[in-house]
């Protein structure tokens, strides 16, 4: 790696992608499992985000492709090599990392050119291209400022622009925007994606903010306890979700009581039997499950004779979220057309109807039914 | 040991807290309202009254002769003593003595600290920094005997290695540059274990995240960082060292020269009556050499650390 495979390209001309590979990454810390078994690959120039509960293991994989995690078994392919043995300062990677990891005693733009100082480019080229990357995060002005002159929204922009500086072939962030305000997160959260997409780098982006892995990756991983439940578009994991671990960790979603037929393959809920989609987890069993639904799916109509009661109802615009008590003392969300929902009033009894399709069932939950 | 005068070259303190100032709060050094200056004010005052009136003093006993008669006079002829001869030779002395034993200490003591905040070893931490405290402070005539006995000419191990044919003597400046060691690496141990523990671990993967070897981010991130508490802690070394007095007292006695030996031999008049001015002046002196390495660091921090204003 000398300097000459750094300079000559433009910025803005892109990396092509490189794929990213995790085959059945191990790794545990004493007692804890921090990865169990993880797949997982990324096509070239893709985003895509590894999102999850706290502890199940989201920073590890990340450090693995850094190279500042060793897993116990299982492999790191970048671009199709094996790179599990490589040391981290020969992986080629750029990584943006929580907070504070700008160094403090090198202004924006000496810590934008150290990669290239450390590779022994000549400093009016490095001087050049840190001003450039600066320009590309949108802190022209800012290369002479230490980082504890900047902001918290400023310094992970510097710090992105480090991680693109040796144009790495993979780019890796772990939870950027988390020390930040909403607002700038929000801001800097589009700003990173349109980088991406116009450097079209392959970039692994790790959160445990649903909504940030939705709206801005390709394709969102969702992980549990070391492994992959679910890796798919943002619409695919929101619509069809494949476990009920998914199911409840991206968007809201009703448990509604239900029974499973003998044969497993249909379940009675509200009165009406529909398909079920997937199986059981943890096995099969007949009697008292949950159905899972969500608000959306809900339809509600007044009735009489319905099994619910209207209980609260907030505008939300287009929609208007109702909140609905089953006589069973469960309380259920709907989101309904706020046209239609203006005609109930509160405490009316109504009838909740369900979409004719598949539906996902979970083990019965006894869950506290305040409303 | 037992600090004599100007114990005062102790700056501030390294590991003051200047690593674990978090890196943020953005424009809040710009202006500093003038009542800022009141909260300094008792410091201030402290420090006229116990520094300044003492140093006062000196200064009026340095350039005072008093004759036969007892009629005193303004003089500079106890200063001009002090430079010359056996009185220049011990100043001299000292801040050879002083000056490799710090620098010595600050190299050793950066590995072992670096080991001591890295290590896994449960209560290892702990039990050093403990350690560390005792033996920094630990001094005068006892540490002088335990070193006697164990390194004397009759000492434990002097006799185990055979070290007195191999030309060791405890009672050198080399010999008494050991003395010195022990008690100066604990001491700057325990200034650099909060400076060590205020280096991010992110600091060190993102420079090798960029490429850079082990021996590259030591280089160009961690001793750049800790730039400012090794060169206050050396300082800090000096000082101790330079003012050091009962131990080698106790060890060497005046055979090897040393200002603070000077001082006291000179006072207890154990040469010539009548030379409390020139203790007075050799008092002066160490100020002013103190002086001297201060304003030396803090030349020397201002230029390099820019980053910490
Ligand atoms: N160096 C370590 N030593 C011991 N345990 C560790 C270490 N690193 C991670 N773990 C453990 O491994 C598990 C996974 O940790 P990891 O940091 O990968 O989780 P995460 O998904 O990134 O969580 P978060 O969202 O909170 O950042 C956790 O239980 C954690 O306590
Ligand atoms: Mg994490």
């Amino acid at each position: 790696m000398t300097a000459s495979t750094l300079a000559p390209r433009p910025v803005s001309a892109g990396t092509a992608g490189a794929t990213l590979e995790f085959r059945g990454l191990r790794r545990s810390f004493g007692a804890t499992t921090a990865l169990d078994g993880l797949d997982l690959s990324l096509e070239p120039g893709e985003l895509l985000a590894l999102l999850g509960p706290s502890g199940c293991g989201k920073t590890t994989a990340l450090r693995m492709v850094a190279g500042f995690e060793t897993p116990d078994a299982g492999h790191v392919l970048l671009d199709g090599a094996d790179v599990t043995a490589t040391p981290a300062h020969r992986r080629d990677v750029g990584m943006v990392f929580q907070s504070y990891s700008l160094f403090p005693h090198l202004s924006a733009a000496d810590n934008v050119a150290f990669g290239m100082r450390m590779r022994g480019v000549p400093a009016a080229r490095r001087r050049d291209r840190a001003q450039e990357l600066l320009e590309l995060v949108g802190l022209p002005t800012h290369g002479g400022r230490y980082p504890r002159q900047l902001s918290g929204g400023q310094q992970q922009r510097v710090a992105l622009a480090r991680a693109l500086a040796l144009e790495p072939r993979v780019l890796l962030l772990d939870e950027p925007l988390s020390a930040l305000d909403a607002k700038v997160r929000q801001s800097l959260r589009e700003e990173i994606r349109r980088l991406q997409l116009e450097l079209g780098i392959t970039t692994l982006f790790v959160t445990h903010d649903q909504e940030e892995a939705l709206s801005m990756a390709d394709r969102v991983a969702v992980m549990r306890d070391g492994r992959l439940e679910q890796c798919a578009t943002p619409e695919e994991l929101y619509n069809s979700p494949a476990t009920p671990f998914v199911a409840g960790f991206v968007g809201t979603m009703n448990r509604l009581p239900g029974t499973l037929g003998a044969d497993g393959a249909r379940v009675e809920v509200l009165g009406t039997g529909r398909p079920v989609h997937g199986s059981l987890p943890g096995g099969r069993r007949t009697g008292a499950v949950d159905v899972l639904i969500r608000p959306e799916a809900l339809s509600v109509g007044a009735d009489p004779n319905g099994t619910a009661l209207l209980v609260a109802s907030s505008f939300l615009g287009a929609t208007t979220r109702l909140t609905i008590r089953l006589d069973g003392g469960r309380t259920v969300l709907a989101d309904v057309p706020s046209a239609g929902a203006s005609t109930l009033p509160l405490g009316a009894r109504v009838r909740l109807g369900l979409p004719e399709r598949p539906v996902l069932i979970d083990q019965a939950r006894n869950e506290e039914t305040s409303a | 040991m037992s600090s004599a005068a100007p114990g005062a070259v102790v700056n501030r303190a390294a590991g003051d807290g200047t690593l674990r100032r978090e890196p943020q709060a953005p424009g809040r050094r710009a202006s500093r309202p003038a009542a800022g200056w009141l909260g300094v004010v008792p410091l201030l005052g402290f420090a006229a009254v116990m520094l300044g009136l003492p140093v006062a003093a000196m200064a009026a006993g340095a350039f005072t002769a008093s004759d036969d008669a007892g009629t005193t006079s303004v003089t500079a002829a106890n200063f001009a003593a002090t430079l010359d001869g056996p009185y220049l030779e011990s100043l001299l002395g000292s801040v050879r003595l002083s000056a490799l034993t710090a620098a010595v200490a600050t190299v050793l003591s950066l590995p072992l600290a670096h080991a001591v905040v890295t290590s896994r070893i449960r209560g290892l931490r702990e039990a050093v920094l403990s350690a560390s405290g005792v033996i920094a402070n630990l001094g005068g005539v006892p540490l002088a005997f335990a070193f006697v006995a164990t390194l004397g000419n009759a000492g434990v191990l002097t006799g185990a290695f055979g070290l007195g044919e191999k030309g060791w003597s405890l009672y050198s400046f080399w010999g008494l540059s050991i003395v010195y060691l022990y008690f100066l690496v604990p001491l700057m141990v325990l200034t650099l274990t909060p400076a060590l523990d205020g280096l991010r671990p992110q600091w060190r993967e993102a420079a090798l995240n960029n490429g850079a070897t082990g021996l590259q981010y030591w280089r160009h991130v961690a001793l750049p960082i800790l730039w400012p508490t090794l060169l206050s802690g050396f300082v800090l070394l000096f000082g101790t060292a330079f003012s050091a007095y009962a131990t080698a007292a106790a060890m060497v006695g005046s055979s090897i020269p040393l200002v603070t030996v000077k001082i006291a031999s000179a006072l207890t008049g154990d040469v010539l009556v009548g030379q409390a001015g020139i203790a007075l002046a050799l008092g002066m002196d160490m100020i002013i050499v103190a002086a001297l390495v201060m304003g030396v660091q803090l030349l020397l921090q201002r230029r390099t650390s820019a980053w910490l204003s």
